[in-house]
């Protein structure tokens, strides 16, 4: 039977040695465990996988291809769901989703779908002519803003559909949080995103970086003065949220956006270049998501002694198994049922300490998880220099405020339907600017949602 | 890239560079800023707009060479280019969007130190060309380090000048100018803004309140990527926390908290000064 089969082990960099460097932690498979691990698939008649895949991914079709060695065939399935295959084998939930679904997973392990997902999609970058689809020529021009997963995701459908697109990015380079939020160790740059990148280059998409849609043009005057038929609105999440306690302006205190951004995007710890970065002796991240876990695990890297503060228990941390099982054996100190009350500064108004709160578990709320309450008397000072807050963002007001008659949530985020369509005609919007913080496959996912509305939006309008 | 179209030094370490940067000269108002990157593995750093020229397409930024990165800007000449120029950041100045009968009925009073003078001249022009009446007090240190003197005496209705040693103009601070002008000079204001270093801000805001008159400063906080996603450039305005690059850069003074923001500033003065004797001893410059 070939669930007899023990789930295949991913090679790993030592976690001792990881912990001092910003190379990739796991190794991924090789063409023979891949095939191993793709046999233990069972091919389900009604595959539950595919139903949890937020893009509907064929998986134990690809799967099929990968155990007769068959890889285009694999990437050629994948392909025609999901664009980023290398990034989101590594950075998806895979165990709120395919894995958390798989029949195998009831009595033993799942099957590796991330990991064999990686595979393919790495075996894709090394064998670029195996594409398939080829870009037409087309009149009609179709603006993106932002380059991160969803915008990247409809350009490149745009793009194959035949449809000329221009990506508008911020930032000096492209990749959006890919780039700026997710770190070298989880998701290597040049070796992954770039190339991720050069492939939707490689079908004809324009990228313009440095323009900051909102303010150096318009929506408007992209529709208007540009001679854009449609723009799709894929910016990303926005401004880091803070506690709103007492010290939060003190030196030394930190959003995790503006800690990772300094080392991912501005490779702050290579002394070639410029940024500086503060790190500190002891470290204290606030927050129980991927990106404390990224800004976390940096810190140590960057020789800190570094702790992860969160309010609720280990089983209601939102990040990805993964990354907490990875962040664990680096050493990463985590107290849980701690909730930071203020943050304590010297005479000189940097950093001394954060006073903390002990938690229990009391009644579920309405996201379901039971929410924590304070212990009376239970404060405490925990010794650091640095604070990073991690507690997610709120959505930025640049282009929903420069935009006329585009309508946002009462929190801010722009109104999108399932398709992407906004309050405004020949405008769309998907990702993280729609959703509020989000993952990398489900922005991907409204991205190429988006792309289908925006083809047929042009099509009715010829 | 940013291909640089003229290079002029204006005083000791102050240089003017105009860029070609044909999407900012478009959209570019007074109050606004950019976000440099000389090259590849230089800083994000945000530089006020001193000028921008739309049929030119050209943008205009004033930096002194005090740290590793405005080294890198201003040591770039003519032909060369800078790898980003991003922007216009921020919030245009509040009086962009003011009806102008209501602003040709208003006599500000506009403050400019060091090289923060620079940015004040695009919103004395920009009110001008609209026949606003404004005043400019620009301080220096001593004659050779004013910028902007004859530019701006062509947009101001009246021109101010203070040296700290008295080189030129009137003989100390431009606090004790403004003060002079209103107290000794009878003459009226109805606002003022000051755009300098924060230490100058802080103590014309105090000038302000005593003068009982309205005041407006523009931040100059430390940032990353300028649009609002890393919270470096945050403020306490009014008891509440702003970032500087898109609820500001300028803001009521009244409401500033300048101990926090100069504290602010300084996070990163060790890795620069580090990085700064690190830059000497190479011998780049």
């Amino acid at each position: 039977m070939a669930n007899k089969i023990p789930r295949v082990a991913v090679r790993e960099q030592d976690p001792k040695l990881r912990a001092t460097n910003f190379e990739e932690v796991c190794y991924g498979y090789n063409e023979e465990e891949a095939q191993l691990e793709a046999s233990r698939c069972l091919n389900c008649k009604n595959p539950r996988c595919v139903a949890a895949c937020p893009v509907g991914i064929n998986i134990p079709a690809f799967i099929e291809r990968l155990t007769k060695g068959d890889n285009a065939g694999a990437a050629a399935v994948i392909a025609k769901d999901s664009s980023l295959p290398s990034i989101c084998g590594r950075v998806c939930p895979q165990e709120s989703q395919c894995e958390g679904s798989c029949i195998l997973g009831i009595k033993g392990e799942p099957v590796a779908i991330g990991k064999l997902e990686r595979y393919v999609g790495d075996w894709h970058l090394e064998h670029p002519e195996s594409e398939l689809l080829q870009a037409k020529e087309s009149a009609h021009r179709v603006a993106v803003v932002g380059s991160g997963p969803s915008g990247l995701a409809c350009a490149s459908d745009l793009a194959k559909m035949g449809y000329d697109v221009t990506v508008f990015e911020a930032l000096h380079e492209l990749g959006g949080v890919l780039v700026y939020g997710i770190p070298e160790f989880r998701l290597p740059k040049q070796k992954i995103v770039a190339r991720e990148i050069e492939k939707v280059c490689r079908l004809g998409v324009k990228f313009e970086t440095d323009v900051v849609v909102g303010r150096t043009i318009t929506v408007d005057a992209l529709l208007d003065e540009e001679g854009f038929e449609a723009v799709f609105i894929g910016s990303g999440a926005g401004l880091p949220r803070f506690m709103g306690i007492e010290g939060e302006n003190l030196n030394g205190v930190l959003s995790a956006n503006e800690f990772l951004t300094r080392a991912n995007l501005m490779h702050a710890y290579d002394e070639e270049y410029d940024t500086p970065i503060y790190v500190g002796r002891r470290v204290v991240v606030v927050g129980g998501g991927n990106v404390a876990m990224d800004a976390v695990r940096t810190a140590k890297r960057l020789g800190a002694d570094a702790h992860i503060v969160y309010r609720r228990s280990e089983k209601e941390l939102p990040a990805r198994v993964e990354e907490v099982h990875h962040a664990k054996e680096e050493g990463i100190e985590f107290r849980m049922l701690t909730n930071p009350t203020r943050i304590l500064g010297d005479e000189k108004g940097w950093v001394r300490a954060i006073n903390c709160v002990q938690m229990e578990l009391g009644e579920p709320d309405d996201s379901g998880r039971r929410s924590p309450v304070e212990v009376a008397g239970s404060d405490f000072e925990l010794e650091c220099d640095v604070v990073i807050m991690a507690l997610g963002t709120s959505p930025n007001p640049l282009i929903a405020s420069t935009t006329d008659a585009l309508d946002t949530t009462r929190r801010g985020c722009i109104v999108a339907d399932d398709e992407g369509r906004t309050s405004r005609e020949g405008i769309f919007a998907g990702g993280d600017a729609v959703t509020g913080a989000a993952t990398v496959i489900l922005a991907m996912g409204a991205g190429r949602k988006a792309a289908a509305a925006i083809d047929e939006y042009i099509k009715s309008k010829q | 890239m940013f291909e640089i179209v003229e290079k002029r030094e204006l005083a000791a370490g102050i240089y003017l560079t105009r860029v070609k940067a044909p999407r900012i000269a478009h959209s570019a108002q007074p109050g606004q800023f950019v976000i440099v990157r000389a090259d590849e593995k230089g800083e994000r750093t945000p530089l006020t707009i001193a000028d921008y020229d739309d049929a030119e397409g050209t943008v205009t930024l004033v930096t002194q060479a005090i740290g590793v990165s405005t080294r890198k800007i201003t040591a770039k000449g003519v032909g060369d280019s800078l790898a980003d120029v991003a922007g216009p950041l921020g919030r245009p100045s509040d009086f962009v969007n003011e009806p102008l009968e209501e602003l040709r009925k208003r006599h500000l009073v506009f403050v400019g130190g060091g090289v923060g003078t620079a940015p004040v001249y695009p919103q004395v022009k920009w009110l001008a060309e609209r026949g606003v009446e404004v005043d400019v007090i620009v301080g220096a240190k001593s004659k050779d380090m004013l910028i902007y003197k004859e530019e701006m005496a062509k947009v101001a209705t009246n021109l101010y000048i203070a040296t700290d040693d008295g080189s030129e103009g009137f003989h100390g601070l431009v606090t004790a100018l403004l003060e002079n002008l209103v107290t000794e000079q009878g003459k009226h204001y109805d606002g003022v803004v000051a755009i300098g270093p924060m230490i100058m801000m802080k103590f014309v805001t105090l000038t302000a309140k005593k003068l009982e008159l309205p005041c407006t400063v523009s931040l100059n906080a430390l940032m990353v990527d300028g649009t609002g996603m890393c919270g470096a450039c945050r403020v306490t305005i009014a008891g509440k926390t702003k970032f500087t690059c898109v609820d500001g850069p300028e803001f009521n003074a009244y409401d500033v908290d300048f101990d926090e923001a100069m504290r602010r500033q300084a996070m990163y003065r060790a890795q620069e000064q580090h990085a700064n004797e690190h830059a000497h001893k190479c011998n780049c410059f």
